[in-house]
């Protein structure tokens, strides 16, 4: 069963979703993968606004290729979000609570995510085409001269995403493959 | 003799590149299908069936099936009766790939300096490999690569005492490490013996062979049964959820190799494994 969620991912509806959730997400994120979390980690370090206001906020770890005349946006599938865990915590301690991507955290993520009611959202990885279907608009905030890794505001209606780490740490990584292999007697 | 002009090797390249990204080989979507029908949990389903909507949304609208586009592998094959003019080879094949990232809508994945980074632009340089083979044609393939699945690679330099056991351990080890990041269900590309590059460029080779294709030596082609069937009881699963569906395909290639050695590489791809090939 899915459960339909809108954002702001506020710490209410981040306290509500479980490891192992199926969702369907609505509403704005903002798209940023290794060189646009380096760029806005520099800036807080030197304590200036990011590009966008992180209280709430949604990351979308993807760099979609360029959109065709007249569409939105190209294929946008998630990329390993372990590129970007030497980032997250300080993203979170700033208010962005969610995260979208896919493959493993590193247990200082997890930490991050307890203390600051973090979720980590997964998308299915080789899927861009599919999830490209989801993003209703796309606007370019930030670092342009990234290219694909530049800073995007999305809306998205209906996303299909799976809670894979909830706030409290639990981890469908672990908890489905030991169901799995507990059904099978190994 | 025959003449081929490089500007030929541009063209055909471009299509390639596209192609390749776009459409997904039949063997590959033959193989996530053949999964889907053996698997049965709810969320290991519902990940397969978004793969298979997902490559058939790529197909009907000509949009990239991934957007990690990839560094473009091209291969060439070519006749040693083959004389090729009008241009520098290298600069042609670039030129193809630079048309085909750029009139094709995919993404430029490639950065001029490893360490220094920087965005090239245009996707080049490709990764080129060539060899001269008997005849009079030019055999093109392009094999984009992703990343995601190329970062949790694997290669080591064996002592030959370790023996089959070694092999096997070690690409049961590379599938565990990889685990949910290189996008389940993955292709295992493994390559054995020849030197340290050598291995690295089988496992590569072998991503590029259909999956339904065995290695003709039954020793290899009963080890990659046995090999994708191992793998398949990790319980990774589609997408690292849990389920049986933890690889769609296993293929080695082999070398003979050095007495005092037995190098053995893994190359690990997604389930967007893409080659296309044209004979000129």
């Amino acid at each position: 069963m899915e459960k339909r969620i809108t954002l702001p991912l506020t710490e209410e509806l981040a306290k509500t979703l479980k490891a192992g959730d199926s969702v369907l997400l609505t509403g704005t994120i903002y798209t940023s993968r290794d060189a646009g979390h380096k760029r806005m980690c520099e800036a807080l370090a030197r304590g200036e606004e990011l590009p966008f206001d992180p209280k709430d906020a949604t990351i979308y770890y993807v760099g979609p290729t360029p959109a065709k005349p007249g569409a939105v946006i190209g294929s946008a599938g998630p990329t390993t979000s372990g590129r970007m865990d030497a980032y997250a915590p300080t993203m979170m301690s700033v208010g962005a609570r969610g995260m979208i991507g896919k493959g493993a955290r590193l247990p200082e993520v997890v930490e991050a995510m307890k203390k600051y009611s973090g979720v980590y959202f997964g998308a299915i990885g080789g899927a861009g085409a599919l999830l490209a279907k989801c993003i209703k608009s796309a606007e370019l905030i930030a670092y342009e001269d990234l290219g694909a890794e530049a800073l995007r505001k999305l809306y998205v209606e209906d996303m299909p995403l799976v809670v894979i780490i909830d706030s409290e740490g639990n981890n469908l990584y672990e908890e489905g493959r030991a169901a799995y292999l507990a059904k099978q007697g190994k | 003799m025959r003449e081929i002009n490089v500007n030929l090797i541009t063209d055909v390249v471009e299509k390639l590149c596209i192609e390749a990204n776009v459409h997904l080989p039949s063997d590959v979507k033959c193989a996530i299908k053949n999964c889907r029908a053996c698997e049965d949990g709810d969320i290991a389903c519902g990940v397969l069936d978004n793969i298979i909507e997902n490559f058939e949304i790529a197909d009907n609208e000509c949009v990239p099936i991934c957007q990690d586009t990839g560094m473009a592998c091209v291969f060439l094959e070519i006749g040693q009766d083959v004389h090729l003019v009008g241009g520098d080879l290298r600069e042609a094949v670039d030129e193809g790939v630079r048309r085909g990232y750029t009139n094709g809508y995919l993404r430029k994945s490639v950065v001029a300096d490893p360490v220094r980074r920087g965005n090239t632009g245009d996707n080049t340089p490709a990764m080129l490999y060539t060899e001269i083979v008997p005849g009079e044609n030019v055999k093109i393939t392009v094999g984009p690569k992703g990343f995601g699945s190329e970062n949790m690679s694997q290669i080591r330099m064996f002592k030959p005492s370790a023996g089959l056991q070694g092999i096997k351990d070690f690409i049961l080890e590379a599938v565990e490490t990889a685990g949910p990041n290189p996008c389940p269900p993955m292709v295992v590309g493994v390559g054995i013996g020849g030197t340290f590059d050598k291995a690295a460029l089988l496992a590569k080779k072998a991503l590029m062979r259909p999956l339904d294709s065995e290695n003709p030596d039954p020793f290899y082609a009963d080890l990659e049964k046995e090999m994708l069937e191992k793998i398949n009881q990790l319980g990774i699963g589609p997408q690292g959820f849990g389920g049986k569906t933890t690889a769609i395909g296993l293929n080695i290639e082999t070398l003979p190799t050095h007495i005092a050695g037995m190098p053995c590489a893994i190359n690990i791809n997604c389930h967007v494994t893409r080659h296309k090939s044209e004979v000129l």
